[in-house]
């Protein structure tokens, strides 16, 4: 966060020189690391960024952590980033915090009956009455999913171990992981769309570069544009989230509303830019796009999340709208 | 990166508001666009009101007399103006337009003459740009300025000019060489509203008002020393006119749209909304807050390295599409009483001027379809169509 020096008196809305260093290094760091361990990330110092310094961390924000989602989208990271920082942090105890700042343990957390990442997470938590619990001794089962870059599955039987923390927490959890949710597939949109600028400015058809043609151009302009807002919203939702401000859970609806619709959009404009080769299994675009419509439908939906929206700025709530946004389904414990 | 205004802003975005709430003519505020809006004694004295209390010009330098202010503060005045629904300075080609351009191009003489009027709304200027033949494309000028004896003999159409029924003075683009196409032979003038052979007829839009004008030129004089930049030179000072157009006027969009949107939602309140108009209502909510932070990220951009960021330039498009359909998203609560008109539709007829004047939205300062255009060749870097 960039604390405004006295001859600097004005709203800013800009990433600190450091900020900007950081998503430099990750774009790097990713581009040569495409599928990087727990522990290669926790020596780079990701894995306990908004962890206080005296538990082993930088002692930074969740502005810092969206530049590392925005990245972590972008080169579709698979591992247990999310499901640890967003998901689980806020429910965590110091000792346990320093764990995870130190590349120790990595988390997930069972909010629904589909879990992100129980591959890669070392433990489990789990919701249950009042309170937010280590899952001991589950069996898990890791199940087919279209998005192959944020794996899903079910948890069976377990006994709830240690107390983490009381779902007073849950709201706190529900606004970190619908602000990351947005700003990842704004960095999934970004790439899918570079692409698709690339491909117009050097294919040519009937003679010209197929991006002097409007049918090609001003979808691209929208979908920028549409990109733009998004991860205007997302940037505020992480502000949001990162001051403790009043606003953070609307703005964070708001955010993976309009961010998770925005990204399968321009993913689509992409594909149907580049024509045939954006349809192939070769280019990275297919991946792109499930990886976007897997955060779509993940947490909440657009539609429900603006029934939120809606709720909170109409007062009163539909009666056919659903209650909280992400917990509300109940986990399921069967054995 | 922080949200909040600093105390200084703070302070100055508090005591405008005061101001305001105390000084904005109840007959004036709300106004939907209409007969007010041109009523010119009653603008020019709420215009003057703005300049004796020091919001004319916040950010022209002290030197030209205005208030030599950041354009953090330029976009706080247009939010609370916005939200006070409160009418512009009736100024504004002047302020936005033509004064920035006399400042970049003008003489010692000009600037001394013209711009002190301009913040006061002693005078009150139009833009001469656009005619029947040039619209979107603007180097298809034709209107004629030839030298003879010291004075450019002016004759053509000009189309779409807002206050030109007001006006005392006209930024007027010519073509003064007869030989010349497109960008070239161009020059720009300073033109006398009140010259013989100068004649205003306004046009009757389609919300049976009149806001524009088209104005003809018969042989009108024009001193040779009326002229900004060089003779063949008029491109390069219009494209700085059309630049200080966009500048921080995403602000006042926004601003505008959330004025819009709050009363939308209050219309639901009042006589509710089904789940679908529910969903739709949220998703303007969020495209306007959308809007405001792309504002914030590209004024701090502005801020900071002087150079507008790449995202102010979807301001106009984006407000544009959403105004038409929070508008008719309007019609649609309002029922079976949407196609009552002026006293006997609910709310005074708001609702049903907004929408048809809405339309105009996505035509006026840059089409959706040119300003896509600019977003695709000089934002994304896509080939150039033409």
């Amino acid at each position: 966060m960039a604390s405004p020096s006295p001859d600097e008196q004005l709203m800013d809305f800009t990433f600190t020189p450091e900020q900007d260093a950081l998503r430099e290094q990750a774009r790097d760091f990713l581009a040569g690391h495409p599928e990087p361990s727990w522990a290669e990330l926790a020596e780079l110092g990701w894995t306990g960024v908004s962890i206080p310094e005296e538990d082993g961390g930088a002692g930074l924000t969740f502005v810092e952590e969206a530049v590392l989602f925005e990245e972590l989208g972008r080169a579709l990271y698979r591992g247990p980033y999310f499901s640890t920082v967003a998901l689980t942090l806020p429910a965590l105890p110091d000792d346990l915090r320093a764990e995870v700042a130190a590349g120790e343990t990595s988390w997930t957390l069972a909010l629904g009956p589909l879990v992100p990442d129980l591959d890669t997470a070392d433990r489990v938590a789990i919701v249950g009455g009042d309170g937010i619990y280590e899952l001991e001794g589950e069996e898990r089962e890791l199940l087919t999913t279209t998005d192959k870059t944020r794996p899903l599955g079910v948890v069976r039987g377990g006994e709830p171990g240690r107390r983490l923390a009381d779902s007073a927490v849950l709201p706190e959890i529900e606004s970190r992981s619908l602000a990351a949710l947005a700003i990842e597939t704004c960095g999934v949109a970004r790439r899918a769309l570079e692409y698709a600028i690339e491909y117009a400015s050097t294919r040519e058809q009937f003679g010209k570069r197929i991006g002097v043609y409007q049918a090609v151009s001003h979808p691209l302009a929208n979908a920028y544009t549409s990109l733009e807002l998004s991860r205007s919203l997302a940037l505020w939702a992480a502000w949001c989230v990162a001051t403790d401000d009043p606003q953070a859970h609307l703005a964070a609806a708001a955010a993976k509303s309009s961010a998770a619709e925005s990204a399968v959009a321009v993913c689509e404009t992409s594909i149907q830019v580049l024509g045939g080769i954006g349809f192939t299994w070769e280019h990275v675009l297919h991946r792109l796009y499930k990886r976007a419509l897997g955060i779509e439908s993940f947490a909440a939906s657009g539609t429900r999340l603006r029934a939120e929206v809606a709720a909170t700025l109409l007062n009163g709530r539909d009666e056919s709208e659903p209650g909280v946004v992400l917990s509300e389904a109940p986990v399921e414990q069967g054995g | 990166m922080d949200l909040r205004d600093t105390s200084e802003e703070a302070a100055f975005r508090a005591e405008l508001r005061a101001w305001l709430e105390e000084n904005v003519p109840d007959e004036l505020q709300g106004h939907r666009g209409g007969a007010a809006r041109f009523d010119g004694p009653a603008m020019r004295a709420w215009s003057r009101a703005l300049y004796d209390a020091g919001y004319s010009g916040l950010t022209w330098p002290k030197e030209y007399g205005g208030g030599g202010a950041s354009y953090t503060h330029q976009a706080i005045f247009l939010e609370e103006m916005a939200r006070a629904e409160a009418p512009p300075h009736v100024g504004v080609i002047g302020l936005g337009m033509a004064g920035p351009t006399i400042m970049a191009h003008g003489t010692e003489e000009q600037k001394a003459r013209y711009l002190a009027p301009i913040l006061s709304a002693e005078e009150i200027w139009c833009q001469g740009f656009s005619e029947p033949g040039a619209g979107s494309d603007l180097a298809g000028v034709r209107t004629s300025a030839h030298l003879e004896d010291g004075h450019f003999v002016v004759d053509g159409q000009k189309v779409w000019s807002s206050f030109a029924h007001l006006a005392d003075w006209c930024i007027l683009l010519t073509r003064s060489d007869p030989d010349s196409t497109r960008h070239a032979g161009l020059t720009y003038l300073i033109v006398d509203m009140h010259a013989p052979g100068v004649e205003v007829r306004p046009l009757t839009q389609i919300t049976g008002e009149a806001e524009f004008n088209e104005i003809f030129f018969t042989g009108v004089d024009v001193p040779a020393e009326n002229i900004l930049g060089e003779v063949g030179g008029g491109w390069q000072v219009a494209m700085t006119t059309l630049l200080h157009e966009r500048g921080t006027l995403g602000f006042a969009l926004q601003a505008a749209l959330e004025v819009q949107v709050r009363k939308l939602m209050a219309l639901a309140r009042d006589r509710g909304a089904d789940p679908l108009q529910r969903d739709r209502i949220a998703r303007e909510w969020i495209e306007m807050q959308a809007l405001r932070f792309t504002n914030y990220r590209a004024l701090s951009q502005l801020v900071k390295t002087g150079m507008p960021g790449p995202e102010g330039s979807i301001a106009k498009l984006v407000w544009s599409e959403a105004n038409q359909r929070v508008t008719k998203l309007a019609l649609e609560l309002l029922g079976p009483d949407a196609p009552l008109g002026e006293d006997n539709a609910p709310y005074g007829g708001y609702w049903q001027y907004q929408q048809l004047r809405s339309r105009g939205n996505t035509i006026e300062a840059g089409t959706s379809e040119v300003l896509r255009n600019i977003v695709a060749e000089r934002v994304l870097g896509l080939p150039k169509s033409r």
